[in-house]
């Protein structure tokens, strides 16, 4: 518990993190730092995506899996890590 | 070696016993000791009889007490065994057939089908996202629950594992982030040198069809202002009495995305032949209808016009051009028509006109002498000035703001041999300006006045609009009765068009661009309006295009000048060449003569008369080759386009 405490800590003190999600699997934020009504947003959109992702990347090689995502605007990245039951969303602006 | 009894027979009604039958037991000439290499002796018979397939039997015999014995084969020479000639009587049956070149090919049958598949109708909606996921015991309205929920997948062992996984490679792509911008663009600033070499194209995006049973030709056309979203389309059937009771009055306007359904109806009294769109306010639209009324639309007021012109002092034949003007109230627009008036109109009071100018070319204002107008042009930077184009190809450039109503009329233009159907400036050099009538388009130079500085060969059918480039000066669309829209660049190629293109199978009335000029909107007679897309090299300005283009219209100008300034010598000369003749022939008596000598004076008058013309006609043709010689030599060794 601590050490996920720790972790979090560690990555929202990085440069141009603007905040941090934590999904499940069935798209519920369980731990957020952006206020509420974003988070849902954040959480339903990104799910969908991921699980078309991650459809796509099976569908052309089915013993391949998704690994990350980063989706690059022109405004900030939002990078996430899927994983069997949760997901970790974290919105970044890029240093310059 | 086995004995082989070869048998050829198509039909199996017999067994194999009549051919057993037909080995002759007679023929064999060996006996059992014999001792030239084991004979085989070969029969043939040849029977038609009551089997209408000819039975050629050929039979191998070979005694059975040689069987075993050693095979010597030996050599002989070739032997007729069958021959069997044509029988004449069975040609009978036949006739020859003529000869025939039939190519034939290997492969197997193939067909080719077209299938159109139908149009099916989409549409766009929202959906409405609800937060969901939670399981059945928490109810997500509830603090309490939905915290304690989260605490408790907080506790979870498989949560803090893949948090710290997840984290973890989250923190590495994060600092790689910040490390390097891996989307930094190296070479910005350098300017972007792009040659387009390809061809040019335009491709097809959208067809916006009639949804009336009886289809109704596209006669205009009106881009919205604001970003051209939306098209404004104007239906009528301008063909003479062909209009039943059936066809539908309605002209539309539709949503550059949808091309199932209009997004919104106009419902005229009378069919619309033209219309607009005020530049100025987005949601008002001025139409002329087919009866010469002016209609005003607005469209969050609905379908039926806001105000409609009274009957009395509207046209007296259809409208075929009306334009917004330039104006401080934003409410003022001028229409032309086929009775010769030009009308002008403030849409908040549209039972009478507002002001009025005949079409007279002899500035008398005499109706009936009046030439209809078919085409309007106005440029909102030149206010007062506007021209017309008339039925009998004339354009007739005019002041609106001349002091008596002769001054309207500055000055005409004749040009075409037929109604000049669309008249407009050049966006980037208003003193030059594109008609199109008959057959051909022109460009003129408003200093020239007798004829026009550049023109098109005689195409193949009807010309019946045209329309500047809004974004390159030296490109010019036309459309044509075969449905063939065709771009001209006047800077790449001057006696065809750069790129011609079959829109569709029946005639093209009208075409309007979009203020980007790269989409182009062109109606048909079918009320098909299709909208296609230009590619870049015909839709961006190109390097010294102004300058190339001005430095052209100069010379085409300055070439014209040339030759007028000879003809009116030429005139000038015949002129005082004749007067002198007169003044000879005034010494003679006319009253005295017999009327036979008058006739035969006034023959000889007039065939003087008619061969100095001829003379003076053929000269001036030779003058002109000479002088365009001489003109185009000097080009050809000047400038050239660079392109």
């Amino acid at each position: 518990m601590a050490e996920v405490e720790e972790t979090l800590k560690r990555i929202q003190g990085q440069k141009g993190v603007q905040g941090i999600i934590i999904v499940n699997s069935e798209g519920i934020p369980i731990k957020t730092t952006l206020d509420y009504p974003s988070t849902v947003q954040y959480a339903g959109l990104i799910q969908q995506l991921v699980m078309m992702a991650r459809s796509t990347v099976r569908e052309i090689d089915p013993q391949n899996d998704l690994t990350f995502l980063r989706v690059r605007s022109k405004k900030n990245e939002i990078m996430i890590a899927p994983d069997k039951d949760y997901f970790l969303i974290v919105i970044q602006n890029p240093s310059d | 070696p086995a004995a082989e009894s070869l048998q050829r027979r198509r039909s199996s009604a017999h067994g194999p016993t009549p051919a057993a039958a037909a080995r002759p037991r007679t023929s064999s000439s060996s006996g059992p000791n014999k001792e030239t290499s084991g004979d085989v002796n070969t029969h043939t018979e040849f029977r038609s009889e009551r089997n209408p397939l000819m039975e050629i039997v050929h039979v191998y015999t070979k005694l059975r007490s040689e069987f075993g014995r050693e095979c010597l084969f030996s050599d002989r020479p070739a032997e007729l065994l069958v021959d069997v000639p044509p029988d004449p009587s069975l040609a009978l049956q036949f006739i020859q057939k003529t000869h025939r070149d039939q190519a034939v090919q290997a492969c197997r049958d193939m067909s080719e089908h077209q299938v159109n598949t139908e149009r099916f109708e989409s549409d766009s909606c929202g959906i409405n996202h609800v937060e969901g996921g939670w399981p059945k015991d928490v109810n997500p309205q509830e603090m309490e629950q939905t915290i304690r929920f989260r605490k408790k997948v907080e506790k979870d062992e498989s949560y803090i594992n893949s948090i710290l996984q997840l984290g973890s490679a989250m923190e590495h792509c994060i600092r790689q982030n910040n490390a390097v911008d891996i989307y930094q663009e190296y070479f910005e600033d350098e300017e972007e040198v792009e040659e387009s070499q390809e061809p040019p194209s335009a491709k097809t995006i959208n067809v916006f069809r009639d949804p009336n049973e009886l289809k109704r030709t596209v006669t205009g056309l009106s881009w919205h202002p604001d970003g051209g979203r939306k098209l404004a389309a104007a239906y009528s059937c301008l063909e003479f009495q062909k209009t039943s009771r059936e066809t539908s009055l309605d002209s539309y306007i539709w949503d550059v995305e949808n091309p199932n359904r209009p997004e919104m109806t106009l419902k005229p009294a009378s069919p619309l032949v033209c219309l607009d769109y005020n530049p100025k306010d987005s949601h008002t639209l001025v139409g002329g209808c087919y009866n010469g009324q002016i209609a005003y639309w607005d469209t969050r007021r609905g379908s039926q016009p806001v105000e409609v012109s009274s009957v009395e002092h509207s046209h007296r034949d259809p409208v075929y051009k009306i334009i917004w003007l330039q104006s401080k109230t934003g409410t003022d627009a001028f229409s032309a028509s086929t009775d010769g008036q030009v009308l002008w109109w403030d849409v908040r009071r549209l039972s009478e006109p507002t002001e009025c100018l005949v079409l007279d070319p002899s500035r008398e204002g005499h109706l009936d002498r009046a030439l209809g107008g078919v085409s309007l042009e106005f440029e909102s930077t030149m206010p007062t000035k506007f021209m017309v184009g008339t039925e009998q190809g004339v354009v007739m450039s005019c002041n609106r703001k001349a002091k008596t109503p002769a001054e309207k009329i500055v000055c005409t233009y004749d040009g075409h041999h037929g109604p000049v159907y669309a008249l407009q400036r050049n966006p980037f050099f208003p003193k030059n300006f594109l008609t199109v009538g008959d057959w051909t388009a022109r460009i003129w130079s408003e200093d020239i006045k007798e004829s026009s500085i550049m023109w098109t060969r005689y195409q193949m059918s009807y010309l019946t609009d045209a329309c500047w480039s809004p974004v390159r000066p030296a490109v010019f669309f036309t459309v044509k009765m075969d449905g063939v829209l065709d771009i001209w660049d006047i800077l790449f190629k001057q006696n065809d068009p750069t790129l011609s293109l079959k829109v569709c199978d029946e005639a093209l009335y009208s075409l309007r661009l979009q203020d980007n000029g790269r989409l182009v909107a062109c109606g048909s007679q079918q009320g098909g309006a299709t909208l296609l897309e230009i590619c870049s090299g015909l839709s961006t300005l190109q390097k010294n295009e102004k300058s190339l283009l001005a430095a052209m219209f100069e010379r085409e100008t300055k070439r014209e000048k040339i030759l007028e300034a000879r003809q009116r010598e030429l005139r000038l000369k015949e002129r005082s060449r004749s007067e002198q003749s007169r003044e000879e022939d005034t010494g003679r008596d006319d009253g005295d003569d017999p009327p036979d000598q008058l006739i035969s004076r006034a023959e000889t008058d007039f065939y003087s008369v008619v061969e100095t013309e001829t003379r003076r006609r053929r000269d001036r043709e030779e003058q002109n080759v000479c002088e365009e010689k001489e003109v185009k030599d000097e080009d050809a060794s000047g400038t050239e386009p660079s392109q």
